[in-house]
This record gives C-alpha cells, sequence and structure tokens, in this order.
C-alpha cells in the first residue's frame, strides 16, 4: 500500500494529520499497538521537524506485512550539522516553534530510538529527506 | 482513579470526550515539551500540562494518552475541543497551576511516571 501526504511549512493546525492518518490504518490493518505507537512517534517528530524547521514538503508512506517505510522529504534549508542535530537537547527552534510545545531537541534521537531504520540525507539550501523504516515482527 | 475523580480533586471542568469511567488512571506525567511526553509509554497515564493548542492533542494522540489536564486556566478552542472529540481524549479543565495540580493528585496516590 501506498500513501502520498503534502506537509505545509509552518502549518500547526493541521500538523500530525499524516501521523494522525497512518496510525488509524496501521489500527485497521490488526498491527500491534507497540510497533503502531513506534511507527507514529517517529512519523509524527519528523511531520513536525519539516513544518517547523523546513519549508514543507511530501511524505510517501509504503506498508507491507512486514513493515511500514516512511519517506518525509523536504525542500530546504538542510541541516548543516547531522551529528550536532542528532544530540539530545540541540535545537534550533524559533520562539514560534517553541510556544507550539515543540523545540526540545529531543526529536531526531526519538525517531532514532523508535525506528529499526534511520537515513537522512540532507543538503544545505537544497533540502533533507528522512527515510524510516519499522519492521512489524 | 477514575477521570470523574481527578475532575474532582483539581476541581476541574471536563471537556472534549466524555470521561470513561472504566478507565483507571495510575501515574502522571508533567510538561509543557510535547517530545518529552513523545518519549514515554503512557499507559494508565494522565497528562498535566499548560500547553492549551492542537498539538497538545495531536502529541496526545500520538502518546496513546487518554486524558489530559489542562493547567493555569488555559481555554480550549472549538478546534481543540472537535479534535478532542475525534480522537476520544478527555480533558480537564483547571484553574490550578501545574505545580498544584501534580501536588495534589500526587498526595492522592497518583504515581510519578518515574
Ligand atoms: N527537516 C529539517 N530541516 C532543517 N533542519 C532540521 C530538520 N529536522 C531537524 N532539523 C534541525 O535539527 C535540530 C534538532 O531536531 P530535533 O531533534 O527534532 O529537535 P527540535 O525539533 O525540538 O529542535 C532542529 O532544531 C533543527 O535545527
Ligand atoms: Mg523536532
Amino acid at each position: 500500500m501506498h500513501y502520498t501526504f503534502e506537509i505545509e511549512r509552518g502549518n500547526f493546525t493541521d500538523a500530525g494529520q499524516a501521523s494522525s492518518s497512518v496510525k488509524r490504518t496501521l489500527k485497521h490493518l490488526g498491527v500491534a499497538p507497540a510497533n503502531i505507537k513506534r511507527t507514529v512517534v517517529a512519523l509524527f517528530e519528523a511531520e513536525i521537524n519539516a513544518i517547523a524547521h523546513a519549508y514543507g514538503g511530501t511524505i510517501d508512506v509504503d506498508i507491507d506485512d512486514e513493515k511500514i517505510v516512511m519517506v518525509v522529504a523536504d525542500t530546504g534549508p538542510g541541516i548543516p550539522n547531522l551529528d550536532l542535530a542528532m544530540q539530545e537537547g540541540w535545537s534550533t527552534a524559533s520562539p514560534e516553534v517553541r510556544e507550539m510545545g515543540y523545540g526540545a531537541g529531543m526529536g531526531l534521537p526519538n525517531i532514532k530510538k523508535n525506528t529499526d531504520d534511520l537515513k537522512i540525507e540532507s543538503t544545505v539550501g537544497v533540502g533533507t529527506t528522512v527515510t524510516m523504516t519499522v519492521f512489524f515482527a | 482513579m477514575t477521570i470523574k475523580e481527578i475532575a474532582r480533586l483539581v476541581e476541574g471542568e471536563i471537556v472534549g470526550a466524555p470521561a470513561d469511567d472504566t478507565y483507571d488512571v495510575e501515574k502522571a506525567f508533567a510538561s509543557d515539551l510535547m517530545s518529552d511526553v513523545l518519549r514515554f509509554s503512557m499507559d494508565e497515564t494522565v497528562l498535566i500540562t499548560g500547553l492549551c493548542n492542537n498539538q497538545t492533542m495531536r502529541t496526545s494522540e500520538m502518546a496513546d494518552l487518554r486524558v489530559v489536564v489542562i493547567g493555569r486556566d488555559k481555554q480550549p478552542d472549538e478546534d481543540m475541543l472537535e479534535l478532542a472529540q475525534d480522537l476520544d481524549i478527555t480533558m480537564i479543565k483547571s484553574k490550578f497551576s501545574i505545580f498544584k495540580i501534580s501536588g495534589i493528585l500526587y498526595e492522592a496516590g497518583i504515581k510519578p511516571l518515574y
């Protein structure tokens, strides 16, 4: 199964709709609750990052019997120092983003913790693509 | 502890999804940082927060939270109330500070998440 979602820069009213939709789908498919939680926490953090730190983009989700692969691709500005970004507590979140409850610098570490495979490709000035895989077994 | 008992203790008003009388709350976690909420298992847990917007509901959804106490007399808007209903999340609005709500619930036997 393949799903695509558009995400819009700075749109915190609708932020989380893609993750919410994936959660409903996984529930419907009868995926184990612990795996649903891992999946949606990772996707939600990546979705928020694309809305809060980037210029929006697209989410592509592929689900089969064994796994879910989620690709969150944004259109910039890219992450200059990925090692730093992966550190717990590191955040460049704006005051507006902090007001929404984000900016603890725990998003990327949390994505890492909750996924079985994580790949982040980022080019400054071009964008960031976060590919996350969760195995159901 | 039932949701209604929590509401009574913090002199709160139940809004959003109706309280499920069969839901037993054992633990609490207090935070305004949504990424922190997403780091832990929230089974049988009530979230106590002063963050009152759609993202409080979305985060609760992803964290599998069913009860949220909104402190500091913050008022959820129509959008947030509707979202809470759709997601089956019960909110308890309280005029008390986060510290006071936490103290009351702790004293009543609610355990800290850690
Ligand atoms: N998609 C992205 N585009 C640009 N920068 C990003 C993106 N995702 C994360 N970052 C950078 O990495 C930092 C850490 O991200 P994260 O761990 O999710 O914490 P937070 O979102 O709370 O700041 C962000 O503050 C930001 O500087
Ligand atoms: Mg983040």
